[in-house]
């Protein structure tokens, strides 16, 4: 199985280490003075801390009560997946709808308070960053639930919970104290991927966070893309970015060592501390709800005529923006985008699970995997687009579709991943004393038996490919429109309307697919039974 | 302290009749009531519901008095009622002493004094110095043990026993009925034991057997 680490050593991997290469390679010439001189540089930089640890913790500490909550109720589990599918972006650009002076929010205190003009509060882009914060924690929590879920079907919850219970701790100790210690296990690298991401996301901060100074990536962003050549200072702030976040990363470790002995210590105490009910419940509300105005408030604003300010509903609703169609170029892009990196990176996965199973063992590929998720985008993508160039990869589809398979891949392998080596050998020890050939078992049983999870896993995929921001814009020099650049870029314009038409494209396109997943394989399945071989 | 139960009567989820016919039994402080019957009679759900724990869709009726306090409108927690189930249960993540200190009841006040009492629960359990052990490293009887002292360091007001033996050797049985039923008198709090093997009800002062109700049964 060497040829298959190989290959994904050479598609995953060795993309990642030259773009970070050569990332620093641009660094190493850079005037130092002059990028320490950078204006905005230390509001940026606090910036950045504020909103990335921010964001991380602030998650982290409502997936526990809210982990509890949901373990319970397997119909609110069920809303993770479409939040999940809802890209950064379009949640934004909703979002945005929602807090600005003039959003739902500001209409609704008018009509109460008799306001006549929209209030002077300077969301979003607050100077804190607490509307980049929220967006980002609206986002992240559905995400750590599900993985919070993923890592309790390891353990006896049910049996320590009664444990616990009969020892006279009130439920959320109980869970608290020795059930999400358990779990935590299995959160470690979610929360790194977090933690990365906020670290670095641009396209939730071009819309949420403040402008002056904005973020250090956006100020990154901003740097690369200048008319003049300041890619060397842009080059220094990157690899900045891709250090803090590893320093960031040793810290939350050594936090997480510090967070244990604490937690033992007050388990030992024995405190059986009281019932709550309400900590659950309301917070899902507000997650949810926001999450739920954010969607209706975008969809609203794209079939908008006209909508005064302290109205609470616009004046008459109208699809001509949608009849325009010239978003239909654009959202085919980001459809054929994403199905060739899915395939890809679909095809890339079966490889490797296969390999393992005909191997018996792991193919220890860890580290590569999860390195581009690790990593900030915009500590290695300008590289990346360098590294191509060199390899005679012009900027352009090509270019976004590798790049995109660097985020799509470790998702897609993840998900199906479980599904994969859960599958009961007995059926393909079956096929084999059949006389079924590890090809014909792989065609003929695995791959129809797995084809539930298979779709969903393409799904999964498919919602990362046209969330993607960065890895559109750097490795496509900019000349790739997708629904997500075109959202980010028309989100700071002047006309609502048009934004909330790509923003909300960008959100059904990942949920159709979510929805196809589903529906798919229930059609396959009829139709099997009485197929000659 | 004594534990009564008044007509206690089980309903199975989508069933119309009860499983068994209504209970009344009462158990004085430092006594072992056992009901024995066949598996599928309702005894492992009975004890759920006395503790608060019945899986959603069973019916408890009837009344459970603890010391003459109704424990059915209790939430668990509250019912001070401690459990030990067929399996240890023992938090596999936790030292064999930090299970003890997770059960040790909060009247314990004070990191030394704490310390000493998880100490000597090891000791009385024939286990000292196991403090640091994981618990995966014990055998099922030393598991068995280290559950009930965890129970009994929480200081509840009666005791609940869910097939304690049923998983331990046959050997080992014998010797671990006798630990329970003396730690129980030293305790001084009522315990109901169910089980399916007769020869449990050698350590209980009354013993009832239990039937289903009805042919269905």
């Amino acid at each position: 199985m060497i040829w298959l680490r190989a290959l994904v050593a050479m598609l995953i991997g060795a993309p990642v280490l030259v773009g970070v290469g050569l990332t620093l390679a641009a660094a190493w010439g850079a005037d130092w003075t002059k990028v320490l001189a950078l204006p905005g540089l230390w509001g940026g930089l606090r910036l950045t801390l504020i909103t990335g640890i921010g964001a991380t913790v602030l998650s982290l500490a409502l997936s526990v009560p809210l982990g509890l909550w949901i373990m319970g109720r397997p119909w609110a589990a069920r809303w993770l997946a479409p939040m999940l599918a809802v890209p950064h972006a379009a949640l934004a650009i909703g979002l945005a709808f929602l807090i600005a002076p003039s959003g739902w929010f500001g209409r609704a205190l008018a009509q109460v308070l008799g306001w006549a003009v929209p209030p002077a509060w300077p969301l979003p882009g607050d100077p804190y960053g607490a509307a980049l914060v929220l967006g980002l924690v609206l986002k992240e929590l559905p995400f750590l639930l599900l993985m919070t879920l993923a890592s309790a079907s390891q353990v006896d919850v049910t049996g320590q919970m009664a444990v616990g219970r009969s020892l006279g701790y009130a439920p959320g100790r109980v869970w608290a104290r020795v059930i999400w210690p358990q779990l935590y296990p299995g959160l470690r690298l979610p929360v790194f991927i977090v933690l990365a991401y906020g670290l670095s996301v641009v396209d939730m901060a071009l819309i949420l966070g403040p402008s002056h100074p904005p973020t250090l990536a956006v100020q990154i962003l901003r740097l690369y893309t200048a008319p003049e050549m300041r890619q060397a200072e842009a080059s220094v702030l990157a690899i900045g970015l891709v250090a803090m976040t590893a320093a960031l990363a040793g810290i939350w470790w050594l936090a997480e060592r510090a967070c244990t002995a604490f937690g033992l210590m007050a388990l030992r105490r024995g405190r059986r501390g009281i019932a709550r009910r309400w900590p659950g419940s309301v917070v899902m509300a507000a997650q949810g709800g926001l999450f739920v105005a954010a969607m209706a408030v975008l969809a609203l604003w794209s079939v908008t005529g006209i909508w005064r300010f302290p109205d609470l509903w616009p004046e008459g609703l109208s699809l001509a923006l949608w009849a325009r169609g010239d978003w239909i170029a654009v959202a085919l892009r980001s459809l054929w985008l994403g199905l060739a990196s899915v395939s890809l990176a679909l095809t890339l996965a079966v490889a490797v699970l296969e390999g393992e199973h005909r191997a018996g063992r792991p193919l220890r590929l860890g580290a590569i995997i999860v390195a581009p998720l690790l990593l900030p985008q915009i500590g290695f993508l300008q590289g990346l687009t360098t590294g191509f160039l060199w390899l005679g990869l012009p900027a352009g589809p090509l270019a976004v579709i590798w790049a995109e398979v660097l985020f799509v891949f470790p998702y897609v392998l993840l998900s199906l991943g479980g599904p994969w080596r859960a599958l009961d050998p007995d059926q393909l020890r079956a096929a084999a004393s059949l006389g079924a050939g590890p090809w014909r078992q792989l065609w003929r049983v695995r791959l129809p038996l797995l084809a539930r999870p298979i779709a969903a896993a393409a799904a999964v995929g498919f919602a990362v490919s046209v969330a993607q921001y960065l890895a559109v814009l750097l490795p496509g020099a900019g000349r790739v429109a997708t629904l997500t650049t075109e959202a980010v870029a028309l989100a700071s314009g002047a006309d609502r309307r048009v934004a909330a038409v790509y923003g909300l494209a960008q959100a059904v396109l990942p949920l159709l697919a979510f929805a196809l997943a589903l529906a798919l394989p229930a059609y396959g399945r009829g139709g099997s039974g009485g197929r000659a071989p | 302290m004594t534990l009564e139960l008044h007509d206690l009567c089980l309903t199975a989820p989508g069933a119309a009749a009860p499983l068994f016919a209504p209970l009344s039994l009462r158990i004085a402080p430092g006594e072992i009531a056992c009901l024995t019957g066949p598996s599928g009679v309702g005894k492992s759900s009975l004890i759920a519901g006395i503790a608060g724990q019945l899986p959603r869709g069973f019916v408890l009726s009837g009344q459970v008095r603890l010391n003459g306090r109704d424990l059915l409108a209790l939430p668990p927690e509250r019912r001070g009622v401690g459990v030990i189930f067929q399996q240890a249960l023992l938090f596999p993540h936790l030292s064999v002493g930090d299970n003890l200190a997770f059960g040790l009841s909060p009247e314990f006040r004070g990191r030394t004094a704490r310390r000493a009492a998880v100490s000597e629960a090891l000791e009385r359990a024939g286990l000292p110095g196991y403090g640091a052990r994981d618990p995966a490293t014990l055998s099922g009887g030393q598991r068995a043990r280290v559950a009930l002292m965890r129970a009994l360091l929480a200081q509840p007001g009666a005791l609940l026993l869910d097939e304690p033996f049923a998983a331990l050797d046959p050997a080992l049985r014998a010797g671990m009925r006798d630990f329970v039923a003396e730690h129980l008198r030293a305790a001084a709090i009522p315990a109901l034991l169910v089980s399916h093997d007769a020869q449990d009800a050698a350590v209980a002062r009354q013993s009832l057997a239990i039937a289903p109700l009805g042919a269905g049964g």
